[in-house]
């Protein structure tokens, strides 16, 4: 789960990206001596990477924004940074791309520097999520994102949750669907994610590839 | 209810629009409210529907027009600048009395401003942002569930009383998401839209959709006309939520995320003995003065805070009609104000 010099967050707008992303990261900083995030969003205005940049910080992780983040303007604009996070490998980087084929567009421009590299593409679905809730759309949304981006998808994070309102009913429906997908596509579940009281639903088996999340990116009133 | 479902709540202003029966989207693209398009476009094609990105806000409030006065469900979406562009579509389509849904996904402004959340548009919304004397049915929802359900509403609203209803909420709403449970099958009265323009066959006069009078008597009779029925719109339309308001030291006046914000100041309050209630517009017009006449003298002062310099805080001094002392707390430029702030603040009046 947690081999990979370069890990990349891709997926459906709204999937949860951003959360397992920053949480992928803050592992990986307990694992590792030197550990990046890339805030790769080039579609979504608000709550984002940036929201929990004093949080990552504060675990040595380097942070790496576009330089309008969290502004009052939507300038979606990659910042130099990236180019350096190819040269030096002591770091362990995670990717946290923007939603769909249009957000995953950005990254085709690092095709290249990427296929040499020792990478994961992970694909982050919720099955609650309306573009994302059967194994036909998950597939489809799937192809347009290696489409946009160039790259294959190597591994299916299984994030379905409809946040404290989640169920039991929700996770192994969720689970359903996205083995589904996995055995169509010849993709392997990576792994499942969740914040912590998710863990009660769930099977032995799955328990052992299971990220904890825990919430950084915050509404105003929480 | 059924389905539940995690959306963004500009999904789910789309979402509703098309289970409202809305088979018809023109708009323009602007933050924070883009992906009220994205799904649109999406969606449209799947349900035979239409979806047009204009050339322009201009360009769209009017085939708005155009399809409202065909009898169609039609809805346009935009955000501050956007809706300041459409102001004139706005009071035209007022005049001739077109049934049909604006959403407008607060950001701050004035001018270009910024992609970040406000309620600078209060005044715009419920004052009449066009000219002439004319009113918008203008609903504030909070939570993305309720988004869903009277954006549903908003069509029928339109329809019932031929007026355009305006879904007015922050980016925040517009951008956070939350659990939404759908109904299997939405209430969509049958509005028998007799006065459209759906071609006579040769069996009727023909109908006529305008906004121009050229007698002033005729002029006047039709302004008289629209009083009348946004009176009774104000009689059988006012929404409010009313918040633990019985013997409050202090009641608070806050529509959309704000009051979501207010919500969990009254228990951090509560925590340290001071009863704060809540006052939530939910039709910001109709305005909901009788409420708060209601409690004009419960509380010791009334607190309104927006996201704004102080616009609603107008109608509820207004509405307490010098009974009490209404204070005001803002925070503008696409900050929003804290818990902490806002407790500060009342601790500060109460003193």
């Amino acid at each position: 789960m947690f081999n990979k010099r370069i890990n990349i967050f891709t997926g459906h707008f709204g999937s949860g990206k951003t959360e397992v992303a920053v949480n992928f990261a803050i592992k990986l900083s307990e694992l590792y001596d030197k550990t990046a995030i890339v805030d790769f969003d080039i579609v979504n205005p608000y709550f984002r990477t940036a929201d929990a940049k004093s949080e990552l910080e504060r675990r040595g992780i380097l942070v790496i924004l576009p330089l309008y983040a969290n502004t009052n303007v939507d300038v979606p604009s990659l910042p130099p940074e990236i180019n350096g996070i190819f040269e030096r490998k002591e770091y362990r980087v995670v990717f946290d791309v923007g939603g769909d084929d249009i957000g995953a567009k950005a990254l085709s421009r690092y095709r290249d520097e990427i296929l040499k590299d020792d990478y994961e593409m992970f694909f982050v679905v919720n099955t609650r999520r309306p573009m994302t809730d059967t194994d036909e759309k998950i597939g489809r949304l799937i192809a347009e994102i290696e489409y946009s981006s160039r790259l294959k998808v190597t591994g299916i994070v299984n994030n379905t949750n409809l946040l404290e309102d989640t169920t039991a009913d929700d996770l192994i429906q969720g689970g359903k669907i996205i083995e589904e997908v996995s055995k169509k596509l010849n993709i392997p579940v990576a792994f499942t994610s969740g914040f912590s009281e998710s863990i009660r639903h769930m099977a032995d088996n799955e328990k052992k590839r299971f990220l904890e999340l825990q919430k950084f990116i915050k509404l105003p009133w929480e | 209810m059924g389905e539940k479902l995690l959306m963004k709540g500009n999904e789910v202003i789309a979402e509703a629009a098309l289970r409202a029966g809305c088979r018809y989207y023109f708009g323009y693209p602007i933050t924070p409210q883009t992906e009220i398009a994205h799904y649109m476009a999406k969606m449209m094609p799947k349900v035979n529907g239409t979806f047009i990105q204009a050339e322009s806000e201009v360009a769209a409030i009017n085939m708005v027009y155009g399809a409202a006065s065909a009898g169609a469900r039609v809805m346009t979406s935009s955000s501050s600048p956007g809706i300041s562009l459409k102001q004139e579509g706005i009071s035209y389509a007022s005049c001739a009395e077109l049934p049909a849904v604006i959403v407008n996904i607060v950001r701050c402004g004035p001018g270009l401003g910024g992609i970040l959340p406000s309620q600078g548009d209060y005044f715009q919304a419920v004052k009449g942002g066009g000219h002439g004397d004319y009113k918008l049915v203008v609903l504030a929802p909070y939570s993305v569930q309720e988004l869903y359900e009277l954006t549903v509403e908003a069509f029928n609203i339109a329809d019932r009383y031929r007026v355009l209803a305006m879904i007015m909420g922050d980016g925040t709403l517009g951008q956070m998401m939350e659990a939404v449970e759908f109904r299997d099958k939405e209430e969509t009265p049958d509005f028998k839209k007799d006065w459209a323009l759906t071609g006579t066959g040769m069996n009727r006069e023909h109908n006529v959709v305008t906004s121009i009078y050229i007698k002033p008597e005729e002029l006047e009779a039709h302004n008289i006309k629209l009083q009348k029925k946004y009176e009774q719109i104000a009689l059988n339309e006012t929404r409010v939520e009313v918040y633990n308001c019985d013997d409050a030291d202090i009641i608070v006046a806050a529509y959309g995320s704000v009051a979501r914000i207010v919500k969990n100041v009254i228990k951090m309050a509560q925590k340290e003995g001071i009863k704060v209630g809540l006052i939530r517009p939910i039709t910001l017009w109709p305005f909901p003065s009788k409420a708060f006449e209601k409690y004009a003298q419960v509380p010791k002062a009334f607190l309104t805070v927006e996201l704004s310099a102080g616009q609603m805080v107008e109608d509820v001094r207004l509405a307490v009609n010098g009974k009490n002392n209404v204070h005001f707390y803002g925070r503008m430029g696409g900050m929003l104000p804290t818990q902490k702030e806002i407790l500060d603040r009342i601790k500060q009046i109460l003193k």
